[in-house]
């Protein structure tokens, strides 16, 4: 203890404080003095006034300070890594305010037709996140809101935020659409990126949340002069529009901010080149994007604006505004642009039925990503898309047309003239300039392109402690890696506001289940009229008395509004006042509301499972609106098919399961590490397991980040940390032999020099990394002077003079990536390579260096690294694939030939050294795959539940991934999916219990032969034959319940919880049998 | 882009005095909840309009619809059945719309040995935003059930 009388010579803050972090990891301080002056008993000092006792009573009043955290964040906004931030911190026991600007959360990946690169439907994948995120009792959506002040520090802010009025009370809106229907203002869409109109009243997009309409105070014609329309306030049925709403400023208390601002896509009505903002049919790739949906302006046909005629030639133009110094453009690479130039013209081919002629005009493909390369390489080689490698300068109209003429060189030095119907311009991100202020009005350092300032280590961190980023917001990005940062983020609150963990947040209780068991079924049916949307069109009181007379019936009302809170009030009052056990809800659909009637069930003491809807609004009334009659009849099938149904259900328990709260991290390089440190800095118990004999993994031979981070000191300090902290067991030499278990409670066996540990655990990492490819090409192995990146780096670091007295370098990319038996991009090379020639320029400026390349892969703001290294003399010679550079040894040194495509001849380099960009090639991860039965895809890496928006979970609950072992990657993005990865395994560890079975899969054992279909049907394997009893288990906590094996079982001996055979055939009895008796 | 509108008509057939109503197929449409359901909800929100003639019933995903249930729909009456899964490659449970489409095709060719005929039942993969595909495939078995006419298994049950 005496140790913390040494306080003067550090510097005085306590490891609470976030400064003693950065100083930490930037080698000025000491972490683990601190540590051990924490321990000091405060009174012992309490009189004495001496330098270190006033210190250490500093280190207390800050101590003070933190126990005031806030365990509330605020994320500012709604786009998809907004939601993710949102929902990984409200479900790891913070409240979170979700400040958006615009009327609806869901951002620009709602407006995407597809995503790359498995062409994946935007919507389909957001629109659960969003009702989710609507849903959840601890995220409060603050939308048409901005933050206009930050005060107070690191775990006390309070936040100044301004809510402006949506004129409609979100309270009584029940998103009908008839205020949109009646409004006459026509205005300009916005979601549809200005192709088509929408109303003055209206919902941005069909599926947003908060699914409530908004009256737009631009162009409302009562708002600018009160009492002259007002078409949407007489005929809106739920009196919901209200236009005394007034602009709210509120001050909210919160301990963490997270920016996820987005990004606004380059306006290219700045260069005349283009003609966008003349000619109709030069668009962007955003207004395509609106173009090929189907929610968009032309229904999902993939039409030109000008003529609406469908295209047979588009051109795609990339890098418009971004890679371009000049006045008005971005001089960074926007990243995604030239896999979602991919994306579209593969999309586009398909509307053609693959009759267009579709042309990317580019500098290089930058499709580095997970699965990307394979996406070009399909859509140049099956799908016939051209790729020209020429930037296009200008865009000539061809007469009257409406297409265009664009001049190119092609790859043989040719001048070539070509016709188009339509361009796409495939434009770059930037920040927005409202993201811009905020940043200045909180105090936050941006880098020279308008992005937040962070490092490489702590790749979310933004300049104010307290204030993370994500997202676009800190440099152009996909989805996935928004999504991971996201995470990340939640990952860093919630390690600082650790002590504030579920102080707000709320839980609902509900009374104690009534038992019904055995009871006759007594079914209540309520019959929505919601407002005039089904009461217009269907005979809501016939479908009543027709409810009122199938059996097992006892009770049969109709409502204005079955879902309003009066509603749930009164329905609560009916089951118990009738005695029901089994309640129908004909209205909307059970995807929005189904969650709502259930609540009111467990309320009513029910069992939630006890509640089934007939969705005669979607279905019926909407659908069929031309047909009263035909919809009226409609309803009452649908209505006897649910009654028929809802008989035959049962009440299904809930199990819950204690959750085991420690971790399991496998893989000790600075992604395991990582994840390793923010788990126990939460108050994880975490067990570390590594291969070899030591930490650090592949980072400890790197020299530096392309951000200038010097990583191996930073490791070394890592290292320190994890092996210094009390809640981390490490595992050196230490391999997985086998493990059990399920979400919440593993139990795995390690296997210790040959001595055998059991660890029991509740989730699972898996950062095994990967490692560099060895060369058999250029004559790697064979001569000394010719070495991959890690060697080079080795090198330097030690001072060899044959790298640093070498007088040309060269440098040969894509080693062993890029390749037919290796198709996917190695992602970090590129940038490796710009980092190192451009050191050994600096170590001696007299060097020649020469880069042969397929294409330059320098993504987002790293290329300034690459127009330094051109403007410092970098020679950049581009090779074909199929005519590789050689590499011979003679007399005199090392000769290297390659053929210029300028030049059209062969040049010939004899370099004192020559570095292969050699590939990052996955460990051999199949016993580890086979172990906890995880995916892996072609290339060898692991395969995560959901490309874009689930990255670093596994399919298989609890089991999470991160750093190479799922796909190669600089160390920023290890660390901020390694932060990820602990962010979503807080979500589990989070809780004391989980809730499992339910509407999940059994097995009759009187049915059941064991014919192991079911065993071999399921994607989860989780029946399994219990060899000793001779029959099939179901484990009810694993079970996802999508009953592929009932539906594959011959003897129907298995039984799904909710949705047995008896349900289903019950249903399609009644569907068939149309006299009231027939059930 | 026209608007398909199927309707319920009066067709005048044979003389004067005897009109018969048109026939109307029953279709039940088997569809997971995921991305099928939600398609036909969009398809309600954006006011499509098809055809009464089909039914829905949900199902977690097309993995749980068993032969069995195909057969049980034709068997009761049904005269076309459509089964509506996630895109391949996007099913929320990995694969059951492989597994559907494998037990679609086995059902068809019971259907067509028993002579009802295979058309009568198709899968569709209709994406969650897909309300047009929905429609689409409505309109399609519509059409095809009215082409070969009424299960003579429903008409034997009355």
């Amino acid at each position: 203890m005496v140790q913390g009388f040494r306080v003067h010579r550090t510097n005085v803050v306590t490891p609470y404080h976030p400064l003693a972090y950065e100083q930490g990891q930037r080698g000025k301080g000491n972490p683990e003095r601190f540590t051990l002056l924490n321990r000091v008993p405060f009174g012992k000092f309490n009189r004495v006034n001496s330098e270190p006792v006033n210190a250490y009573r500093e280190i207390m009043t800050q101590k003070e300070i933190a126990r005031s955290k806030v365990g509330a964040v605020m994320v500012v906004g709604g786009g998809i890594a907004g939601i993710q931030a949102a929902l990984d911190l409200a479900d790891s026991g913070f409240y979170v305010y979700l400040v958006e600007k615009s009327p609806a959360i869901g951002g620009k990946m709602a407006q995407l037709d597809k995503t790359f690169p498995t062409n994946d439907c935007s919507m389909c994948i957001l629109s659960p996140k969003l009702v989710e995120c609507g849903r959840h009792l601890n995220i409060e959506i603050l939308t048409l809101s901005e933050v206009k002040e930050v005060i107070g520090e690191e775990g006390n802010f309070q936040v100044k935020v301004i809510q402006n009025p949506r004129y409609i009370d979100v309270g009584k809106c029940i998103a009908c659409g008839i205020c949109a229907d009646k409004c006459p203002q026509k205005v300009k869409d916005e979601f549809n990126m200005g192709i088509g109109t929408r109303k003055a009243a209206y919902i941005p997009y069909p599926q947003a949340v908060p699914l409530k309409y908004v009256i737009d105070p631009q162009k409302c014609i009562w708002i600018k002069k009160p009492g002259r329309c007002g078409a949407c306030q007489i005929n809106c049925p739920a009196g919901a529009v209200d236009f005394e709403q007034t602009r709210k400023e509120f001050t909210l208390k919160v301990g963490s901010i997270i920016l996820a601002p987005g990004f606004g896509v380059f306006d290219p009505t700045i260069f005349d080149t283009y003609n966008y903002a003349k000619l109709p049919n030069v668009i962007t790739s955003m207004e395509f994007e609106r173009i090929l949906s189907t929610s968009g302006p032309y229904q999902g046909h993939m039409v030109r604006p000008s003529d609406q005629k469908e295209p047979k030639r588009i051109a795609w133009l990339q890098c418009v505004g971004s890679r371009d110094s000049h006045h008005g453009a971005n001089p960074y690479c926007s990243t995604v642009c030239c896999t979602y130039a991919i994306k579209q013209a593969l999309i586009a081919k398909e509307h053609s039925k693959g009759s267009l002629d579709a042309a990317i005009f580019y500098i290089d493909i930058r499709t580095q990503g997970k699965d990307f390369e394979k996406y070009y390489m399909r859509a140049r080689d099956v799908e016939g898309i051209r790729f020209v490698k020429s930037k296009i300068t200008k865009v000539l109209p061809v007469d009257d047309t409406g297409n265009f003429m664009i001049r190119y060189t092609d790859g043989s030095g040719k001048r070539v003239e070509e016709e188009f119907d339509l361009v796409v311009l495939s434009v770059g991100l930037g920040v927005q300039k409202d993201a811009v202020s905020l940043a200045e009005r909180l105090g936050i350092e941006l880098t020279p392109c308008n992005f937040v300032h962070t490092s490489s280590f702590r790749p979310v961190q933004t300049s104010r402690p307290g204030i993370y980023v994500c997202g676009v917001f800190q440099e152009p990005k996909d989805i996935p890696q928004s999504v991971m940062e996201a995470s990340a983020a939640a990952c860093d609150s919630a390690i600082a506001l650790e002590e504030a963990r579920n102080t707000l947040v709320k839980e609902k209780t509900y009374p104690e289940e009534r038992p019904t068991v055995g009871e006759e079924p007594r079914i209540g049916v309520f019959v929505c009229h919601c407002g005039i949307n089904i009461g217009g069109i269907v005979d809501v009181p016939e479908v009543r008395d027709y409810a009122k007379e199938l059996p097992y019936v006892v009770y049969a009302e109709d409502n204005l509004f079955t879902c309003s809170q009066d509603t749930q009030e009164k329905m609560k009052e009916v089951i118990q006042r009738e005695r029901l056990n089994r309640v129908v809800v004909a209205a909307c659909s059970p995807t929005t509301h189904e969650e709502l009637f259930q609540e009111t069930l467990r309320d009513a003491r029910l069992n939630k499972y006890l509640v089934g809807m007939a969705n005669i609004r979607n279905q019926c009334s909407w659908v069929h609106s031309q047909y009263p009659r035909a919809a009226t009849e409609k309803s009452k099938d649908l209505v006897r098919m649910a009654v028929a149904r809802a008989r035959l259900f049962q009440p299904l328990p809930q199990l819950t399961v204690p959750v085991d709260h420690k971790t399991l991290v496998i893989g000790g390089g600075i992604s395991g590490m990582m994840a390793a440190l923010a788990l126990a800095d939460q108050g994880f118990h975490t067990y570390l397991v590594e291969q070899s004999s030591e930490l650090g993994g592949n980072a400890l031979r790197l020299l530096n980040t392309w951000q200038g981070d010097e990583i191996a000191g930073g490791v070394k300090k890592m290292i320190r940390q994890v092996e210094g902290h009390p809640l981390i067991d490490v595992y050196k030499g230490s391999t997985i032999k086998e493990a059990a278990g399920f979400v919440g409670n593993f139990q795995t066996t390690i296997s210790q020099n040959g001595t055998d540990i059991a660890l029991e655990h509740g989730v699972v990492i898996v950062a095994v990394g990967g490692e560099e490819y060895k060369p058999t090409e250029y004559l790697y192995g064979q001569d000394e002077r010719v070495l991959t990146h890690l060697e080079l780096d080795t090198a330097i670091s030690k001072g060899d003079k044959k790298v640093t007295g070498a007088k040309v370098v060269v440098f040969i990319q894509c080693v062993g990536s890029r390749e037919p038996d290796r198709p996917y991009c190695s992602k970090v090379c590129c940038t490796h390579t710009m980092k190192s020639a451009l050191r050994l320029k600096e170590m001696n400026p007299e060097i020649d260096v020469f880069v042969l390349y397929r294409d330059i892969r320098t993504y987002g703001q790293r290329e300034e690294l690459y127009r330094e290294a051109r403007m410092r003399g970098v020679v950049f010679i581009r090779y074909n694939p199929e005519l590789k550079p050689e590499v011979e040894k003679s007399d005199t040194g090392l000769l290297v030939t390659v053929k210029d495509h300028i030049l059209g001849r062969n040049v010939v380099i004899s370099p004192d050294v020559v570095v292969l960009a050699s590939a990052v090639v996955p460990r051999d991860n199949s016993s580890l795959a086979h172990i906890y039965k995880l995916a892996l895809n072609e290339d060898g890496f692991f395969m995560e539940a959901h490309p874009k928006l689930r990255p670093v979970d596994f399919a298989n609950e609890g089991i999470f991934l991160a750093g190479m072992a799922h796909y190669p990657k600089p160390i920023e993005e290890s660390i901020a999916q390694a932060k990820a990865a602990a962010s979503r395994a807080c979500t589990i560890l989070s809780r004391k219990k989980m809730f499992a079975g339910g509407d999940v899969a059994r097995v009759d054992e009187t049915k059941c032969v064991c014919c192991l279909t079911c065993v071999y049907t399921c994607p989860y394997e989780v029946p399994r034959l219990d060899e000793e009893e001779g029959v099939i288990t179901i484990d009810a906590v694993a079970c996802q319940g999508c009953g592929i094996c009932a539906g594959a079982c011959p003897r129907g001996a298995i039984i799904v919880g909710h949705n047995t055979d008896e349900q289903y055939i019950a249903q399609t009895n009644a569907l068939y049998k149309f006299s009231a008796a027939a059930g | 882009m026209e608007q398909q509108t199927a309707q319920p008509e009066m067709t005048v057939i044979g003389g004067v005095d005897e009109i018969v109503e048109e026939f109307q197929p029953k279709i039940e449409a088997m569809i997971c909840t995921y991305c099928t359901y939600a398609a036909a909800d969009l398809a309600g929100s954006q006011r499509l309009q098809y055809p009464p003639t089909v039914k829905i019933v949900k199902y977690p995903c097309t993995g749980r619809i068993s032969v069995a249930h195909i057969l049980k729909a034709f068997e009761l009456g049904a005269d076309a059945v459509l089964v509506g899964g996630c895109e391949v490659g996007t099913c929320h449970f990995i694969e059951g719309n492989l597994r559907a489409t494998e037990r679609v095709a086995y059902a068809k060719k019971l259907l067509e040995e028993t002579g009802l005929g295979g058309d009568r039942l198709e899968m569709f993969y209709i994406s969650a935003s897909d309300s047009h595909g929905f429609v689409n495939a409505v309109n399609e078995m519509t059409d095809r059930a009215k082409k070969m006419g009424p299960n003579f298994l429903g008409q034997a049950r009355g």
